[in-house]
């Protein structure tokens, strides 16, 4: 069976042709770089995503912290994350990269922090 | 008033690497102006990843991107940040005007470098008609509701226009619990990244419409529905297509235009279509010593390609800065 994919690693966003036999794939064309190849192989086989979202902050300069998997986890568990994620508060100052969560809904990979917020790094955003 | 050897207006990813570039290529007295209380601009509300493949080599959220260039621009002390700075006038001898809490300030600045982004398309500019209720939002604007203020501003969502946000508010918008109920894509085909559409509409099975169009808002205090219409290759609509979602919100995302008035003001010569500076060289505009980088000079998909490109203005400032002695 061939699949066609459009390949996400990058914006060219090359048009993939897999050759998938009994769930496994044996043959690609169409990609421009080895990160297609790999792409298309956990695409076919057990597809992931990086997670990004962002969570609430109590006390805080910021309203909310950006945050990542530190890894790409299966596409099947996002909706699950997202439920931790929202449960989560922080009250204290980070940078880039803590850890929020270990081991995210189960998914092996940690949140990560992607913007800092310092004690006193001024006042949030008016609301609006 | 007070001088300045270089006045950089913006401080999001244009004008940060325009202040760096500069810096590097020997200017010491710079003013960087951000009307926000930070530094970073709209990379801190592009939460989703994809942002440094070409600059860092490595993939990055849009936070992360900021962050990087923030600690450049901050190790450098001869660049002075000015926060919650909001330029409001510029005449043609580089006189700039900008307010800050409590005072107005007037600066003369030798040269200088505007990188003050873009504003988005409206509803108005796409002519939807019917009610002006509550829930029609700018797709940048709702992305700014959820990702810097904590605020899902609806739960039963159409988005209008097939722009890189729109994809990327769909996926956002879904994560956090709401209905997606389409993509209206007036064109044949989208115009957002591919990549945009595997990861944001497909992954999610996401309707989306092409060759169709929102003929009517409909809503007395809060979006109720849109009617939607096909059209042919003239645009023209197609009369027995038309159907109706039921949705509390609408997304507009048909388009960015870059914020130039001032350096109109300034009397800039002005491409009136595009709204940015008319000009063979990049960054450069009709009046010597004032440069244009980032969003404000010509629409980027990437911000990589911002961050390239407004290393050029820095050098171009600097050069000027130096025919000047």
């Amino acid at each position: 069976m061939i699949r066609k994919l459009t390949c996400i690693e990058c914006p060219a966003g090359c048009a993939l042709l897999v050759e998938v036999e009994s769930g496994k794939v044996v043959g690609i064309t169409g990609n421009n770089c080895p990160k297609g190849e790999k792409y298309a192989i956990t695409e076919v086989e057990s597809p992931v995503r990086v997670l990004t979202s962002t969570v609430l902050t109590e006390g805080l300069p910021l309203k909310t912290i950006p945050v990542r998997t530190d890894a790409p986890i299966p596409k099947a568990s996002l909706f699950k994350a997202m439920e931790e994620i929202r449960k989560i508060r922080i009250k204290k100052p980070l940078h880039v990269g803590n850890v929020i969560t270990k081991n995210l809904a189960g998914s092996g990979a940690n949140l990560i922090a992607t913007r800092e917020c310092l004690a006193d790094q001024g006042s949030a955003t008016q609301t609006i | 008033m007070f001088e300045r050897e270089l006045v950089i207006v913006g401080g999001g990813p244009a004008g940060m690497e325009a202040a760096t570039s500069a810096h590097k290529s020997g200017v010491r007295d710079i003013l960087l102006l951000e009307r926000d209380q930070y530094l970073g601009g709209i990379l801190n509300q592009c939460i989703h990843p994809g942002f440094g493949i070409e600059h860092f080599k490595e993939v990055l959220t849009g936070p992360e991107y900021a962050d990087r260039v923030i600690k450049q621009v901050t190790s450098m002390p001869e660049i002075e940040v000015s926060l919650r700075s909001f330029a409001v006038h510029l005449t043609k001898d580089k006189v700039l005007t900008f307010m800050k809490p409590g005072i107005l300030e007037n600066v003369k600045a030798k040269a200088l470098i505007m990188a003050t982004g873009c504003r988005e398309r409206t509803r108005e500019m796409i002519h939807i008609p019917g009610t002006r209720p509550a829930g029609v939002f700018p797709a940048g604007l709702a992305q700014k509701l959820i990702n810097i203020e904590g605020f899902l501003p609806g739960k039963e969502v159409v988005i209008v226009g097939s722009g890189d946000i729109g994809l990327i508010m769909a996926r956002r918008f879904l994560l956090e619990g709401a209905k997606v109920k389409a993509v209206i894509e007036i064109q044949k085909k989208s115009r957002g990244l591919l990549r945009n559409i595997v990861q944001c509409i497909d992954d999610f099975d996401i309707p989306m419409y092409f060759s169709h169009k929102v003929s009517n808002i409909y809503g007395r205090n809060r979006v109720e529905k849109v009617s939607v219409i096909k059209v042919d290759d003239d645009f023209n609509e197609l009369a027995d297509s038309y159907f109706e979602i039921e949705c509390d919100t609408v997304l507009i995302s048909v388009g960015l235009i870059p914020e130039n008035e001032l350096i109109e003001m300034a009397g800039v010569e002005i491409d009136k279509k595009t709204n940015t500076p008319i000009t063979e060289e990049v960054n450069k505009t009709s009046i010597p010593g004032l440069f244009v980088c980032g969003n404000s000079f010509k629409v980027y998909d990437i911000a990589d390609s911002v961050s390239r490109d407004s290393a050029i203005a820095g050098e171009l400032a600097a050069e000027y800065l130096r025919s000047l002695k």
